[in-house]
């Protein structure tokens, strides 16, 4: 394990919020109908979880589960573990139709932390996306575009958001947060 | 001349003295001034000059309709042009130029311009077109290029920051004065989220400059109890130095966010573009004074009566001793009261109409000011300024009864309700004969998804001109919008304004009414771009009655201010010209931004080096440490070669090269695309999607294979390998892998939806790395942890394992010619991996090499590229790919296509390999001519080259090219014309120029 290195290997930036790789994150993707009832027992025996609603994450501890499409959720799990819990999904879901794929590589995690209205801001200058507290709560997750590149966010409380974007591109998507994190650009909008 | 008074000013902090300089010159003003208040309280009047005649220029108005007083502000990497005197705010060291002159703004070799006036008529520009071709080149064309163009480009990149901002409301109000801040306040209260936008630093608008009572306060205390009030309501954000730029379908907005300009050392972004998602919109915008079109209006000194009484006002400034204020409505009276109230001289108000004015001109004759009415301004006096008027009856041609002596001319033409925003989305218009404006048409306003209006006027910007209408109107506009987003209105009674009884406004287009063709001449329109009344006339009577195409053929509000000031009187003009009806003439389309927005705001934050993504393999820190020369794939960069000291790109690819064929190089082949096709259907899926068969590949073997769209041509390749029986892994091309993805979605979603296939890009979850070469075997065994033997892995097959203690999957598929494996390590591993293999190489010489010697080793095998050999027009057939079409199957995507009869045509031109007769290299994408010429005249054609290089293996130049009747013509000599003036010669040959059997790749 020690030549595993995120992408972003350890970065940090400090603006008026703090800008951070959120390390190594086991990633899970599943295909596969929703509604099953195999389905979902799989995911609640693999993750402890309940298989969230249109646009919800659930959480608890280490592992989550998030709603991506009507037929696809993202699983979070501890680095080490997507592998088995991925396989341990596969023989669950054996004779069913459905995809369980670990993608904890092609992706990276980025982490903000501050104050709540700040750390909103920092992704309304990138998102087109309502960012009010109002209608994005903790508890939702959103499927996006940060700029030019395809993303997800969700807040973990109401100081901290984690956001998800493709390898490739995580130096891009870390220098875009970093810049609308900047001192001086604060909006003061969100209340 | 212009000077400050004693009485100092509304918006200004006096105790804070500033430091600027104009074309050089140092001076002072206070904070709260705009730089035209500051300039003209320095007694600088003339401004600038005019686009065409470089006319001296002055400001005309206030605010945002500003066309004269446009000047290059900043320096260096923050200089920047045509900005507006009157909307810059004053900050210490702010530095201007003025524009449009040579040598000096006071002395200007183009103003000899103006002197020719009558040799460039309205339409010159067009009317140079019609003349021999010559004269264009010779004459105009340097005459044209010689006067064009205002403000100087900046030079250097821009020092500042940018960026955008998402925002979702229920109402943007926008506009901050009375009417927009009475609807903020009328929708907050019932409950709506509300963003009002301001355009300049201040709230109120028009209303504590024109005074007023409301609820028995004044009505500048009105306003700043409007603007706690909001600022208390959490549901109520304001915003100022944020103009609503555009308004656009579904009730988006762009806001443009001014947030340094006014103070450029404060730490920051300099603009924010807001872009607002809003339910309703309200268009509390206001309205504009029109000038009065007589002889003479454009002297610097001639000002709109509501600029004059700003300047004085606002900003402590006086625009000349003596003031004639000339006027068509009661409003230029305030003018006069509030100058004189000042202690300034207003020596007469000329209002045109003959019964003169209501309540405003009594208390002006009260003030003993002399009121002459009936009465218009033949011509004002002056050149660089104003020194008097020539007044004459309005009835008349303009002989002159008397010429009274001033240093200013205060203008009031009517009032224009600022219908922009209100029209940017389809709102209409309707034409109000009795306040003589366009104003909205409420029963035709934008309409949303729903077919519903979206946007709601209100105050003056709704044709509501006195105080107590406006209040009426925008408390039932914020009460309206806030209905309609589902909130629950109060009903609350609009607060009451005292009345005054005012007189109507005439219509004046002209003044005086019969004026001359002399006295047209010199009647301005358009003070930016030189267009008179006369040139509108002349445009009438030339043929043109579209008020569209009389705005292109004579400029009129095609400058920076797009016709504010300009557009109803030029519409007016050219109704007058037509005897037609204004409505039946209508306005010109009103069309975003409202006033220009900078460059910088658009961009956001998409410049250096985020300007882009750019997107890095899991290496490719490992390659920039190495100074690899980068190829842009996509929006990936490659290292094309890795150069070492002293050695030419072309030596580091033979260099490269020779290694690989020569013992063992490895490639950083990550970009390539890896897609899971998984399912019961999935075999099924795959045969439709590649022209060759892929249901029956066995689990743990690799196939290459083509892919075509629905049209037949070529659009990828690569090789598939199978995982199980459900599970397919294919390979796409690298610039292929997200549009490949896409593609198969289409299919399962659209057509195939009831296949049982689920698909997953997991391109970015695995580094690859090829290791090719006599001795990559030996490289993998040094690692160890697979058996990576010929018995155990041969040819086309695919394993997983552990190499190193690195889990990977190895496919033993090549395609440079050798023996090659791709490697496939989780992402995050990728660089530990590569670093084991460089290491396990050294003994063998391992190097990496770059795209170009991938290029050119595939070259060699005679394997295509597609985006080489294929364009979009190819089929795999023309390719001489026919092996890997199957014959077998009874339909993929192309099948039929490439059935038509033109993909079967003999004469299509087919692949072959290309032999220059001295070893030289063919030039690329050179076409190979043939005897003859076509219906065009051209020379025909008969083939084209599609990849060409120099091979280091072969040591001389090796191509492919597409060529009529190719493979039938093998050893014919064609020629190619090069764009060097050589014409090459070329042998045809077989594509495959290295190992033909195969050998090397399958031991």
């Amino acid at each position: 394990m020690s030549d595993t290195v995120s992408a972003l290997n350890g970065a940090t930036f400090q603006g008026f919020v703090t800008v951070e790789d959120a390390g190594l994150q086991g990633m899970i993707t599943l295909r596969g109908d929703l509604g099953s009832a195999k389905l979902l027992a799989a995911v609640t025996a693999a993750t402890g979880l309940v298989t969230p609603s249109q646009r919800k994450i659930v959480s608890q501890g280490d592992m989550a589960v998030a709603w991506m499409s009507p037929d696809e959720v993202l699983i979070l799990t501890p680095y080490d573990q997507a592998g088995t819990i991925a396989a341990t999904l596969a023989q669950a879901l054996s004779g069913e139709h459905g995809l369980v794929q670990t993608v904890s590589d092609a992706r990276t995690v980025v982490r903000l932390t501050g104050a709540p209205g700040s750390v909103r801001e920092v992704l309304a200058k990138l998102a087109p996306v309502d960012l009010s507290p109002q209608a994005f709560e903790p508890g939702e997750f959103r499927r996006t575009r940060l700029a030019q590149v395809a993303g997800a966010m969700w807040f973990d409380d109401t100081t901290s958001a984690r956001i998800i974007c493709f390898r490739s591109v995580a130096d891009y998507v870390f220098k875009l947060l970093c810049i609308s994190a900047e001192e001086g650009g604060e909006v003061d909008y969100f209340n | 001349m212009s000077t400050r008074l004693a009485t100092k000013g509304r918006l200004l902090n006096t105790g804070k003295q500033i430091r600027f300089s104009f074309n050089g010159k140092q001076m002072t003003g206070f904070e709260g001034d705009t730089l035209a208040s500051a300039l003209l309280a320095n007694g600088q009047m003339m401004m600038g000059r005019s686009f065409k005649y470089h006319r001296p220029r002055g400001p005309v108005a206030s605010g945002a309709e500003e066309p004269n007083a446009l000047v290059g502000l900043g320096t260096g990497a923050r200089f920047e042009p045509n900005q507006r005197a009157t909307t810059t705010e004053l900050f210490d060291g702010l530095s201007a130029t003025s524009q449009n002159h040579w040598p000096s703004l006071d002395f200007d070799i183009g103003a000899v311009n103006n002197k020719l006036a009558r040799f460039f008529p309205a339409g010159f520009y067009y009317k140079t077109f019609m003349a021999p071709r010559m004269a264009w080149k010779s004459v105009f064309e340097p005459i044209v290029r010689q006067s064009a163009g205002l403000g100087r480009v900046p030079k250097d990149r821009d020092a500042d920051r940018y960026e955008h901002f998402y925002a979702f409301v229920d109402i943007v109000v926008v506009g901050g004065g009375v009417a927009g801040l009475l609807a903020a306040r009328a929708a907050g209260e019932a409950g709506a989220k509300v963003l009002l936008l301001e355009q300049t630093a201040h709230w109120g608008g028009r209303a504590p400059v024109d005074g007023g009572v409301v609820d028995g306060q004044p009505v500048d205390k009105f306003v700043e109890q409007l603007v706690r009030e909001l600022h208390t309501m959490p549901n109520v954000t304001l915003r100022n130095r944020c103009m609503a730029s555009g308004v656009y379908d579904h009730g988006y907005v762009l806001g443009y966010e001014r947030l340094t300009d006014h103070a450029p050392d404060m730490n920051g972004p300099r603009h924010r573009l807001w872009r607002i998602r809003a339910k309703q919109v309200v268009t509390a915008t206001g309205a504009i004074e029109r000038p009065l079109s007589f002889s003479g209006n454009d002297v610097p000194g001639v000002m709109l009566a509501s600029a004059v009484r700003d300047y004085a006002i606002d900003y402590g400034v006086s625009v000349g001793d003596r003031t004639v204020v000339v006027t068509n409505n009661d409003d230029g009276y305030r003018t006069a009261i509030a100058l004189k109230n000042l202690g300034l001289e207003v020596p007469a108000v000329i209002d045109a109409r003959a019964s003169g004015g209501g309540g405003l001109a009594e208390e002006a004759h009260a003030l003993g000011i002399r009121v002459e009415t009936g009465k218009g301004i033949a011509k004002v006096l002056g050149g660089k300024c104003v020194t008097g008027v020539a007044i004459c009856s309005q009835a008349g041609e303009g002989a002159v009864l008397e010429e009274i002596a001033c240093d200013a001319v205060a203008m009031s033409g009517g009032w224009s309700p600022v219908v922009h925003l209100w029209s940017h989305c389809g709102g209409k218009l309707i034409w109000d004969d009795a306040l003589a404006m366009f104003r909205p048409d409420v029963d035709k306003a934008p309409t949303g998804a729903d077919g519903q209006g979206f946007v709601i006027a209100a105050g003056s910007a709704n044709g509501a001109l006195q105080l107590q209408h406006i209040l009426t109107d925008a408390q039932s506009a914020g009460e309206a919008a806030a209905l309609a987003v589902g909130a629950k209105p109060k009903h609350a009674a609009a607060p009451q304004a005292q009345a005054r009884d005012e007189a109507m406004i005439e219509p004046v287009w002209l003044m005086p009414q019969g004026a001359g063709p002399k006295l047209r001449m010199k009647a301005w329109l358009d003070f930016q771009n030189d267009v008179k009344v006369s040139d509108v006339m002349l445009a009438a009577q030339e043929g043109y009655e579209s008020v569209e195409h009389t705005k292109r053929y004579t400029t009129l509000g095609m400058a920076t201010d797009q016709g504010k000031l300009s557009n109803i009187n030029g519409l007016a003009t050219l109704a007058r010209s037509l005897n037609a009806d204004i409505p039946q003439v209508g306005t010109t389309t009103f069309r975003p931004p409202y006033t220009p927005i900078s460059m910088g705001a658009i961009a956001g934050e998409a410049r250096g080096e985020v300007f882009q993504p750019l997107r890095k393999t899991p290496m490719h820190q490992w390659h920039e440490d190495r100074a690899a020369h980068w190829e842009p794939v996509g929006h990936w960069r490659r290292p094309y070669c890795y150069p070492r000291q002293g050695e030419s790109h072309a030596d580091a690819v033979a260099r490269e090269i020779n290694q690989t064929r020569g013992s063992v190089g490895m490639l950083d082949a990550s970009t390539l695309g890896k897609i899971i096709v998984k399912g019961p259907d999935a075999g099924r899926f795959l045969d439709m999607l590649y022209t060759n068969m892929m249901s029956n590949l066995k689990p743990g073997k690799c196939r290459y294979g083509l892919m075509c769209n629905e049209n037949g041509f070529l659009m990828d390749d690569g090789v598939v390998a199978r995982i199980d029986d459900d599970t397919f892994l294919c390979h796409t091309t690298t610039g292929g892998a997200d549009h490949i993805h896409g593609h198969m979605e289409e299919w399962l979603q659209t057509e195939w939806w009831d296949w049982q296939v689920y698909t997953a890009n997991v391109t970015e979850q695995y580094a690859q790395i090829a290791v090719v070469g006599p001795n990559a075997r030996k490289v993998l065994e040094k690692l160890g942890g697979v058996d990576v033997s010929k018995e155990s892995l041969a040819f086309m097959e695919w394993k997983d394992g552990a190499l190193a203690d690195v889990p990977v999957r190895i496919y033993r598929i090549s395609f440079s010619g050798e023996l090659s494996y791709e490697i496939a390590v989780p992402a995050n591993q990728g660089q530990a991996l590569w670093d084991k293999i460089i290491e396990a190489g050294a003994e063998f010489g391992i190097m990496p090499y770059g795209t170009e010697a991938l290029h050119v080793m595939r070259a060699e095998k005679g394997f295509i590229m597609i985006g080489d050999e294929t364009d979009g027009t190819v089929i795999p057939q023309d390719l001489g790919l026919n092996w890997a079409i199957s014959k077998k199957k009874e339909d993929y995507l192309g099948k039929r296509a490439q059935a038509r009869s033109h993909m079967t045509d003999p004469k299509r031109w087919k692949l072959v390999g290309l032999e220059t007769l001295d070893g030289s290299v063919l030039p690329d994408g050179a076409y190979a001519s043939a005897a003859g010429v076509n219906a065009n005249g051209q020379r025909n054609m008969q083939g084209r080259v599609t990849s060409t290089y120099h091979s280091p293996t072969l040591g001389k130049g090796i191509a492919m090219g597409l060529v009529l009747n190719g493979p039938d013509r093998m050893g014919e000599v064609i020629e190619f014309p090069g764009t060097d003036g050589t014409t090459y010669k070329a042998r045809i040959c077989d594509p495959v120029f290295y190992d033909k059997d195969g050998e090397k790749q399958n031991v």
